[in-house]
């Protein structure tokens, strides 16, 4: 199945190039991956994606996104790329056993929430461990739950939690937060929230059959250890590019994001394109997201006109 | 709500679950659950390959607490796979389809 242009992921990103290859007849495919809509489908209001003066949630924004891009003919497919090779062109991308090629491919994929990497907290997660409040928080009313993190995500988050729950407890490895002055005031004028400064936790506590019952906070600046009981922890420190499938090929930087040339999507190997989260380290926005989708459409269909 | 997809509520929980003949799959769901919508329609098409073998229906987790409480959810989507009156298996999370028809081949 050979296609103009395949475009690998399905937030703002590779949604805004589909409709932009797809209205320049290119009939792009997209993978939408596990996550079809991207990050904005677990978001509820989104207030500031221009045209929408009264907001909008973020899982319909993402629906009038596809539709946009279907109505052009872009063919959406629930579907995960599973392996890539891009040493020759047409490019290889594999879904399972099935091999599709494409004269140009838009890598949209985009960063998913970081873990702490504990073993618990893989055991755990869902069981009491959440990287999504606004999925989970309604399930922790009435309890008490910590909010590892000490940047905006974690600061809304909190904010968030305390229309469900008694207590939320911010755990912040520092003394003071990376998050902005104004997000930081409102989560510390909140009533329900407390701080465990200069705390980790080291281990989290329970089992799938109890849930999560608390966890071992360590201080950071001495190394002892205390248990703190809870139901719930949810974790909000920071993405991380979804970016492992393509190493092989694509340059990276040290975090793992995909280096584009200055101010175009560009990527090491003429051809391949990249837009969003997956590439943007700094703005990680809706709409910045979006403006690079329509880059990378603009640079693969000038690439195509340029190579066939 | 589509054609093969019951609706499950607190009220009607025993007898169309756990005393049904057949395993059944129910979707703990809710409105404002951004993965829940995009399992959604993989469960409804599950629902329509499997209808000679299993049940499948939803249960919205905001109306139906009691339940949602009883089979300690705290996240969702979850999938739980019923058998017998128990809990067989069960699974949390946005998956792939794949993933969630094995959850039924086990069960049958």
């Amino acid at each position: 199945m050979n296609r103009k242009v395949i475009i690998i992921g399905s937030g703002p990103a590779g949604l805004t190039a589909a409709t932009y290859t797809a209205r320049a007849n290119l009939k792009p495919i997209v993978f939408e991956g596990m996550q079809p809509g991207g990050q904005l489908t677990i978001t509820t209001d989104v207030e500031n994606y221009p045209g929408f003066p009264e907001g909008i949630m973020g899982p319909e924004l993402m629906d009038r996104f596809r539709a946009q891009a279907q109505r052009f003919g872009a063919e959406c497919v629930m579907k995960q790329v599973t392996k890539v090779d891009f040493s020759e062109r047409p490019y290889q991308v594999w879904v399972g056993d099935t091999l599709y090629t494409g004269e140009a491919v838009i890598i949209s994929t985009g960063a998913s929430a970081k873990t702490m990497g504990l073993d618990s907290e893989m055991e755990l997660m869902g069981y009491g461990v959440s990287a999504c409040a606004t999925c989970d928080g309604f399930f922790y009313r009435d309890k008490k739950v910590l909010v590892v993190g000490g940047g905006d995500s974690a600061m809304e988050e909190a904010t968030f939690l305390t229309k469900f729950a008694s207590e939320v407890w911010l755990v912040h490895r520092r003394d003071e937060f990376r998050a902005s002055k104004i997000m930081a005031k409102k989560a510390l004028e909140n009533p329900k929230i407390h701080v465990h400064w200069n705390s980790v936790i080291d281990r989290i506590l329970g089992t799938r059959e109890t849930g999560v019952t608390g966890a071992i906070l360590k201080d950071t600046k001495n190394g002892s250890t205390r248990e703190e009981i809870c139901d719930g922890i949810f974790l909000a420190i920071g993405h991380r590019p979804n970016t492992d499938l393509f190493k092989e090929y694509i340059d990276l930087d040290s975090k793992g994001y995909i280096q584009t040339l200055e101010g175009r999507s560009l990527t090491n190997i003429p051809g391949v394109f990249a837009c969003g989260d997956a590439q943007d380290h700094i703005y990680r926005q809706a709409i910045t997201a979006a403006g690079s989708g329509c880059m990378a459409a603009i640079d693969a269909e000038r690439f195509l006109e340029s190579h066939d | 709500m589509a054609e093969n997809v019951f609706e499950f509520t607190d009220q009607n929980f025993e007898s169309e679950v756990l005393q049904s003949g057949s395993p059944v799959l129910v979707d703990f769901w809710a409105e404002w659950c951004g993965p829940c919508k995009v399992i959604g329609p993989v469960v409804e098409d599950i629902a329509n390959d499997y209808k000679d073998q299993v049940k499948v229906g939803k249960l919205n987790v905001d109306h139906n607490q009691q339940t949602a409480m009883k089979y300690g959810i705290r996240s969702i989507p979850s999938l739980l796979v019923f058998k017998d009156g128990s809990v067989y298996n069960q699974i949390v999370g946005s998956v792939p389809r794949e993933r969630i028809t094995k959850l039924l081949e086990e069960a049958l």
